[in-house]
């Protein structure tokens, strides 16, 4: 009873101890922020992989990456966890920051995961984006509704992909 | 008022010298206050009640926007970004609210914006107040300082839009700061927040940053565009924060107003029932002692 219990206290011990170690960045390892306004992804997470679009083209960021800063279009980052689990997140706009520790901050302004996305309310909204696009009477109208019209559209085909 | 009001009763009645009338004046004046004091503290405790629902869901935003913020900051800290010494031109932004009844929250901030606007060199400072009450606080000494006010804050929790409203009415505001700090209150716990800053730097501080050499492909459009989602990021983060420090720290305050109404209520309630009580013995010694004199 005794001998048992404390080989389920040591196992235990010994699933902390590797969480512990999996939590903690490495020199080799990417500590993965990834925020949006209305959720929070992933917190200082050690991953594999990020796939990110940004304004000048997708790019993947793995551990040891050079700095850089960049901006991010419309479009699904895909993140590879180190158990090789692939989730993807839709992202309005925002920025990626990859830092010199390695450290890698992906702020969106709007995230969703990709499976809460539904294909016929992006089809509507991007309708209803262009005929906006149509109808604007100024430059700053236009180009407001521009960007919604790029926006519904990567919805679309991250939805229907 | 109603402090002033039941004195003033008994000043005028006693100059007429009517005893009796006295006592009754008296009686009804406190149970007049006594009423009032009780509406006062049903109304403090509603007013706890909601802002500590207010309050459940601020803190739970809190902690989703909290990673936020941080990142936001980091590329600032990492690159080793510092003010140009040669450009004194600096913005202040005030973070706090429309609503008061919330303790030393707005005082907080703007105590620290006065304090540095009463130093030397505040004539190249500018304010840009979002919310009301900073605006109350520094308008009389200071009113010169402030550019913009935002207000409508604090009625509804803070959304990402009204971020990048305020950004863009920074950015617009045709006010080429240097370097300049968001004051907001960072929340610690229920009992307690912190004046805290985030900094803000204008592109060229960005751009002559010590360790900026190390990012890599970086052109002015993307340092551009970074840096005004970045400033739409940290006053997201820091509205988020404020919101959360003024609803805890209003329930606080509420809580200790409904605690001093109660014993103001106690107190009253001494007080009445021993005037009630000295009116009905005065007035059987007057019955005795009348009945007494016929015998």
């Amino acid at each position: 009873m005794a001998l048992a219990f404390r080989g389920a206290l040591r196992s235990v011990a010994r699933r902390l101890q590797v969480r512990s170690y999996a939590d903690a960045p490495k020199g080799d390892e990417m500590a993965l922020t990834f925020a949006a306004g209305n959720k929070v992804f992933y917190d200082k997470k050690v991953v594999k992989q990020v796939d990110v679009p940004s304004m000048s083209g997708a790019f993947g960021i793995l551990p040891k990456h050079v700095p850089t800063l960049a901006v991010l279009r419309p479009g699904i980052v895909t993140v590879t966890e180190n158990d090789g689990k692939v989730s993807k997140i839709f992202v309005s706009s925002g920025t990626v920051t990859v830092n010199d520790d390695s450290s890698v901050q992906v702020l969106a302004e709007e995230a969703h995961p990709l499976e809460n996305l539904d294909r016929s309310a992006a089809q509507e909204a991007l309708s209803k984006a262009q005929s906006e696009l149509n109808s604007a009477a100024n430059e700053k109208a236009k180009a407001q509704a521009a960007i919604a019209v790029e926006v519904a559209e990567e919805i679309v085909k991250a939805a229907s992909g | 008022m109603l402090g002033r009001a039941a004195p003033g009763v008994c000043q005028v009645v006693a100059l007429a010298n009517q005893q009796q009338n006295r006592n009754m004046a008296t009686l009804k004046a406190i149970s007049i206050r006594l009423k009032s004091v009780k509406n006062i503290q049903k109304i403090t405790q509603s007013m706890k009640m909601v802002s500590a629902a207010k309050y459940t869901r601020a803190e739970r935003d809190l902690k989703a926007a909290r990673p936020y913020g941080e990142g936001a900051v980091q590329f600032y800290e990492r690159a080793e970004v510092a003010p140009p010494e040669d450009d004194p031109k600096q913005l202040y932004i005030a973070m706090t609210s429309d609503r008061g009844l919330c303790g030393a929250v707005h005082t907080g901030v703007s105590k620290v914006i006065r304090t540095r606007l009463s130093e030397p060199g505040a004539e190249n400072i500018k304010v840009i107040c979002v919310g009301d009450k900073s605006r109350g606080i520094l308008q009389r000494l200071y009113g010169k300082h402030i550019i913009s006010v935002c207000n409508e804050i604090g009625r509804l929790p803070p959304t990402f839009n009204d971020a990048c409203k305020i950004a863009s009415a920074i950015l617009e505001s045709g006010y080429e700061f240097a370097s300049g700090k968001i004051i907001y209150n960072k929340f610690r716990s229920v009992v307690s927040y912190q004046q805290s800053d985030l900094p803000l730097f204008s592109q060229k501080a960005v751009e002559n940053a010590p360790k900026l050499a190390t990012y890599d492909s970086l052109d002015a459009d993307v340092i551009q565009s970074y840096m005004e989602f970045s400033l739409a990021s940290m006053l997201f983060y820091a509205l988020k924060e404020g919101a959360c420090s003024e609803q805890s720290s209003r329930m606080t305050a509420m809580d200790n107003a409904s605690k001093n109404a109660g014993e103001m209520i106690d107190k009253l309630t001494l007080t009445f029932n021993r005037t009630r009580q000295a009116v009905i013995t005065r007035e059987l010694i007057e019955i005795i002692s009348g009945a007494a004199a016929l015998d």
